[in-house]
């Protein structure tokens, strides 16, 4: 059984416990210590998007394994407003400019996968994987 | 990858140990070479901050755990200089792109402009025209029609860089539908105008001076939209006068008649056609006059047309500190014999 982690995010306090829970299940995956600050900065971020644009949502993580690779995966959810014009949020210098952190790009650059889904009024769901070297 | 690290991590050592034992400037020199090296490598800051530690932890026996411990957030700082480093890196990538389409772009937009020889006899004919970005707002036209007469225009669309240049793409092919019977400069002033009317936003506006030279009996005629004045030069008076016709700039209202005056030139009389680029250079902060323009002209009169312009762009380039503000064109025709 690989490990799963969900980690409700209502609050600041959230953040904190889902950067948490996903630091130690880097360092458990086998993660050097750049690693696991890109995996807990990537948390962070997705994580204080779900509290910022959506108020609340869920961060999971959990153990991967596939082609004799392992890794781990973040998927990140929310029932909150979507994004309306994902080009534009993947954008190099268009969050970042606002001074929203690193944004969505920058999460796309410290994982090795991403990828995200969302629907206007329904909710976005975001998922990354890194994948251990 | 790997190898390259490992032998990053043992360049590195090298250095902090010989550094650790005699402090010398030469090692710091070093360093600095080294991080040249570490970009080229696409090393992030923090696996830079990483390293360090490392190589630290390795030569460095007994090291307080705060030293350590401290590290973790210097390496959690550096995450976000080490995104902001990539996102520059992709920026830049992306500006260059951006750039050689704009290069693409502009030579497309010079090979709108005319480029053949004239051969008039009794003609001498120059013009400049330089863009201020690498796209221009400026357009020249010249052309010799079926029965032999010499047209000229100089167009200028209010504005500068790629907005300006598409517009002035549609004044181009708008001039090439017109038909020889229709050069007569306030007809075609006319009809341009309603092209343009039609195809423009009404915050865009195109200044334009149409001119058509008959060498059967040397007489000039031109209409203006609006347009900067230029100049007509007498050789018997030496005397300039502003070249002006009354008319509307183009592409304001539909319905638009333009005064079309005639000169007649005699041999060694020249007329000149400028965008206000030429009139708007700065010269230590402050317009240079018309008359500094007909000054240096009056220099040159001596040069061919294509030497006079030449030689006053490369001026007033200069005079500028080869920083145009505006897209320059300034053109020449005489009547030599």
């Amino acid at each position: 059984m690989q490990v799963q982690t969900h980690v409700d995010i209502n609050s600041e306090w959230g953040i904190v416990a889902a950067r948490q829970a996903g630091r130690k299940l880097a360092r458990e995956i086998g993660f050097g210590s750049v690693d696991q600050a890109r995996i807990t900065t990537a948390i962070s971020e997705l994580a204080r998007n779900i509290y910022l644009y959506a108020n609340q949502g869920q961060i999971k993580i959990e153990e991967v394994s596939a082609g004799g690779k392992q890794g781990m995966k973040i998927i990140a959810s929310d029932e909150g407003p979507g994004i309306k014009d994902l080009r534009r949020v993947m954008e190099d210098g268009f969050t970042t400019s606002g001074g929203l952190g690193a944004g969505l790009p920058g999460v796309k650059r410290l994982m090795d996968d991403f990828s995200i889904e969302s629907e206007v009024e329904q909710g976005t769901v975001i998922t990354a994987v890194k994948w251990l070297r | 990858m790997e190898d390259m690290k490992v032998s990053m991590y043992q360049l590195y050592k090298d250095m902090l140990t010989s550094y650790l034992e005699d402090k010398s400037e030469h090692a710091l020199y070093h360093a600095q070479q080294f991080s040249k090296q570490m970009m080229e490598q696409d090393m992030s800051p923090e696996e830079t901050v990483s390293m360090h530690l490392s190589v630290f932890q390795d030569i460095a026996d007994d090291l307080p755990e705060e030293v350590t411990d401290s590290f973790d957030l210097l390496l959690e700082v550096m995450i976000g200089y080490g995104l902001a480093y990539r996102e520059h890196q992709s920026l830049r990538d992306r500006q260059q792109e951006l750039e050689s389409e704009l290069n693409v772009a502009a030579h497309m937009q010079r090979t709108l402009l005319p480029n053949k020889k004239i051969e008039i006899d009794a003609l001498d004919f120059g013009v400049v025209s330089v863009p201020a970005g690498k796209m221009s707002g400026d357009y020249y036209h010249y052309d010799i029609d079926d029965r032999g007469n010499f047209a000229v225009a100089v167009a200028d669309v209010i504005g500068k860089g790629v907005p300006a240049a598409m517009s002035m793409s549609m004044i181009k092919y708008a001039m090439d539908t017109l038909t020889d019977k229709q050069m007569q400069p306030s007809v075609v002033l006319e009809s341009l105008n309603r092209v343009v009317e039609r195809n423009i936003d009404d915050d865009m506006f195109i200044t334009m001076m149409y001119g058509v030279y008959h060498p059967d009996d040397h007489y000039f005629y031109f209409s203006s939209a609006g347009h900067e004045p230029g100049f007509f030069y007498t050789a018997k008076d030496d005397t300039f006068v502003s070249l002006e016709a009354k008319g509307l700039v183009l592409g304001v209202s539909p319905k638009v008649r333009y005064e079309e005056q005639k000169l007649k030139l005699d041999p060694g009389d020249f007329v000149v056609f400028l965008s206000d680029g030429v009139t708007e250079s700065r010269v230590n902060g402050e317009f240079i006059e018309r008359e500094q323009i007909v000054d240096m002209i009056r220099e040159r009169l001596h040069m061919d047309s294509q030497e006079i312009v030449n030689e006053i762009y490369e001026q007033l380039e200069k005079a500028q500190e080869f920083q145009l503000r505006d897209d320059f064109t300034l053109m020449i025709l005489r009547r030599k014999v």
